[in-house]
């Protein structure tokens, strides 16, 4: 198990090393979270209450499509140079290659919302009245779900044809229930009410999450297998 | 007279793509320090033979032995022994030689990892460019690369598909020297190549692969009454 963990981190590392010299990822991803704030900072008016219910939603809008930018391009750049079978001709378990990329995936999302959701808050002048610490648990476990599969469905997609639309169709169906969850709990924990029943989202997320952990692990050298 | 040890024994291994088979029935062995070349013409199954050998493809029939032991699909120690040349150089072009070979020496657990690294882009030749790029690398360079990195972790069995592609004319004296050195540690090498000369040089049996099947080998380090293999290849390709 440590093996199969100091694997991913090593991937990990590989991929991290690779976007922080061509920022070809990361880049592309802030812009589009950027321009996503911007367009609706303009759209709504920052200053209407009823605007600031949407806050939370909007969180969650950057994070799935700036994720999806990433996630596309998280298994096309080992095509290159063949280098997706140099990672499955290594003597590693192919479940790691998968938590490299999951970690890889997570750290490049996360780094896009510590930038994004600040300028949101603070472009739609938004008071934080909840509990800081939980509404960053729900971030948390909203966007480690959203890796877990989009990875998977990345994984599973990248030799189709038309891999970069079939990501999206496959994986936001699958997203509903997390992405429900993420945006009531997010919006409990930011607004500081329902507090309680946000709990349930919580756990409905960390049970959603721990599910698709383990079903991908488990899968995921069959959706790498070369006929 | 030397003790024959196989390394790497296939037995009835058979392999189709969709509908059409690609591998019927093959068997040989591969014996530790002996160099196997398989020829033969486009589409008859040569790739896909070393792919099923490196565990990239799941074979529809038959076994794989490596040295003495049925080989488990996945399975990292015997993955470790195998060092893979496919028709692709497997690095990454943003990153620089060093780290390419750092990367895949920390997934293969190499030992003192920078100095081998550092030993072997100096053996290949890549030393002076060893903080590049891969992105800016020529041809033959990307293929020296390629070959450091399969003798990184020192494999006991050696699958190479084409390997003199792109290679200059030290670059084939280089490599064909770090072979037979390879060779005379005890490695079992198997070796795709269209090029006779190569073949003549470095083989000690060569097969042919036709239709998915064997259809004729020679041995080339018995000289009573060979001939070459320019002209075994044509009349084994012509027969039948």
């Amino acid at each position: 198990m440590m093996e199969l963990i100091r694997d991913g981190f090593v991937i990990a590392g590989k991929d991290l090393r690779k976007e922080w010299k061509t920022k070809e990822t990361i880049s592309v991803m802030l812009i589009f979270s950027a321009l996503v704030v911007l367009v609706f900072s303009f759209a709504f008016d920052p200053a209407n209450q009823t605007v600031k219910t949407v806050i939370p939603g909007l969180v969650w809008l950057i994070t799935i499509f700036s994720a999806l930018l990433g996630l596309n391009r998280s298994f096309a750049s080992e095509l290159e140079n063949g280098c997706l079978n140099g990672l499955r001709a290594a003597p590693i378990d192919p479940a790691s290659i998968y938590i490299g990329k999951v970690i890889a995936n997570f750290v490049l999302v996360l780094f896009v919302q510590m930038v994004s959701i600040p300028v949101l808050f603070i472009l739609f002048d938004y008071r934080f009245a909840g509990s800081l610490l939980w509404f960053l648990a729900t971030v948390f476990l909203g966007t480690y779900g959203l890796i877990i599969i989009g990875t998977f469905l990345a994984a599973l997609a990248v030799n189709a044809q038309n891999s970069e639309m079939l990501l999206p169709v496959l994986l936001l169906p699958l997203l509903s229930p997390l992405m429900i969850g993420a945006v009531q709990a997010s919006a409990a924990f930011a607004g500081g009410e329902n507090m309680e029943s946000a709990m349930s989202w919580i756990q409905l997320m960390a049970g959603y999450d721990l599910l698709f952990t383990a079903v991908c692990l488990l899968l995921f050298e069959y959706i790498l297998e070369d006929s | 007279m030397k003790e024959l040890v196989a390394m790497l024994e296939i037995k009835n291994l058979s392999k189709a793509l969709g509908e059409r088979p690609v591998l019927r029935n093959l068997s040989f062995a591969v014996n530790k320090g002996e160099i196997l070349a398989v020829t033969g013409p486009n589409g008859a199954g040569k790739s896909t033979l070393f792919k099923c050998a490196a565990g990239l493809m799941k074979p529809g029939g038959g076994k794989i032995f490596l040295d003495g032991r049925p080989v488990k699909r996945n399975s990292p120690e015997v993955k470790r022994k195998i060092g893979f040349l496919g028709h692709e150089p497997f690095l990454y072009p943003s990153l620089s030689a060093v780290e390419n070979l750092r990367f895949y020496g920390k997934l293969y657990k190499v030992k003192d990892l920078d100095e081998k690294a550092f030993e072997l882009l100096r053996k290949v030749g890549l030393h002076y460019f060893k903080d590049m790029p891969v992105r800016s690398f020529s041809r033959g360079m990307i293929q020296r690369l390629a070959i450091a990195r399969v003798l990184l972790p020192e494999p006991e069995i050696l699958l190479l598909d084409e390997p003199h592609t792109g290679l200059d004319r030290d670059g084939l004296a280089l490599f064909n020297g770090i072979l037979l050195e390879k060779k005379a540690e005890g490695a079992a090498i198997l070796l795709i190549t269209h090029d006779f000369s190569q073949v003549e040089t470095l083989a000690d049996r060569a097969l042919l692969l036709k239709k998915g099947k064997i259809t004729a080998s020679m041995e080339l380090r018995n000289p009573s009454g060979r001939i070459s293999v320019g002209k075994w290849y044509e009349e084994a390709v012509n027969a039948g």
